[in-house]
């Protein structure tokens, strides 16, 4: 548990140099919501290849880690259905009418010092805070 | 080569997630708990991966990317409604179940049932969004 920020940090490394790979080589924003927005709408047209080719890895990868036994999670997801709908549709709707999560945003947006990518990554943080407050106090857990 | 690169990328991309704990959501809205336990991982995922791509962004002056195309245009620093409500409801469905657009399909092979029930609401939201945006523009082009 206290070694959680260390795994933390490397899988931000990783991620980011994901994202750096992604900008210098093939020109585009690793933006997850922009990249399954664009295949779902139908909007992201020359960039379809390469979208699929994105997913498939970003399945792959965490599959062969967990399955293997290698590195195995829980996604301790609530059993709740209703708040797993509400959430999904949340999360859905909202990156794509804002035009980004927390990939786009975060962190392609705040590291270029995007102020919209830093203005939008501090409302969603803060909505999620009170979000999960409220959760905590009226229901009494998660 | 474009689409090989992009396989990859989103191999480093999905085991980067996974190893921080970022497709486990106790660990997400531990960090959005403020006054809780509050779980600093999520902010040392960011700030490690804000630094790489930071580096990425000084490298994009004065060349073209490797594999051919143009560098994406920096948008218009606009704050516009669409942004704000639409982070708004982001972060909202973010903290009732912790997953974002990222870890949710990441963990597809062992969210189990409710990841997918998750994924498939999160798809449909996505359909949603272009009437919804189509309804914000033309409320504001009327104020």
């Amino acid at each position: 548990m206290e070694m959680d920020w260390i795994w933390g940090l490397l899988g931000g490394l990783m991620i980011g140099g994901a994202g750096a790979l992604y900008l210098l080589g093939n020109g585009r924003i690793m933006g997850v919501s922009g990249i399954a927005g664009g295949l779902i709408d139908g909007s992201s047209r020359s960039a379809r290849a390469e979208g699929l080719a994105f997913l498939a890895g970003l399945i792959a990868l965490p599959a062969l880690l967990h399955l293997s036994g290698a590195i195995p999670v829980a996604t301790h997801i609530t059993s709740n259905i209703a708040l797993i709908i509400a959430g999904g549709l949340l999360v859905g709707l909202g990156t794509r009418i804002g035009n980004g999560c927390t990939s786009g945003h975060g962190v392609c947006g705040i590291s270029r010092l995007s102020p919209r990518g830093i203005v939008a990554t501090l409302i969603y943080i803060a909505a999620g805070a009170v979000v999960v407050v409220a959760l905590r106090s009226l229901v009494g857990g998660l | 080569m474009r689409i090989i690169l992009a396989l990859i990328v989103g191999a480093i991309f999905g085991a980067g997630l996974h190893i921080s704990g970022m497709t486990d959501t106790n660990k997400v809205q531990g960090f959005l708990d403020f006054f809780g336990a509050w779980d600093p991982t999520l902010a040392f995922v960011m700030g490690g991966a804000i630094v790489p791509m930071a580096i990425a962004w000084s490298l994009t002056r004065k060349r073209q990317p490797v594999l051919g195309g143009e560098f994406p245009q920096r948008p218009d620093p606009v704050i516009d409604r669409k942004l704000s409500i639409g982070a708004m409801l982001f972060g909202a469905g973010w903290g009732l179940v912790g997953l974002c657009p990222g870890p949710a399909i990441a963990s597809i092979s062992y969210g189990g049932l409710g990841g997918l029930i998750f994924l498939v609401a999160m798809v449909a939201g996505m359909r949603a969004a272009p009437p919804a945006k189509r309804l914000l523009d033309s409320r504001t082009a009327a104020a």
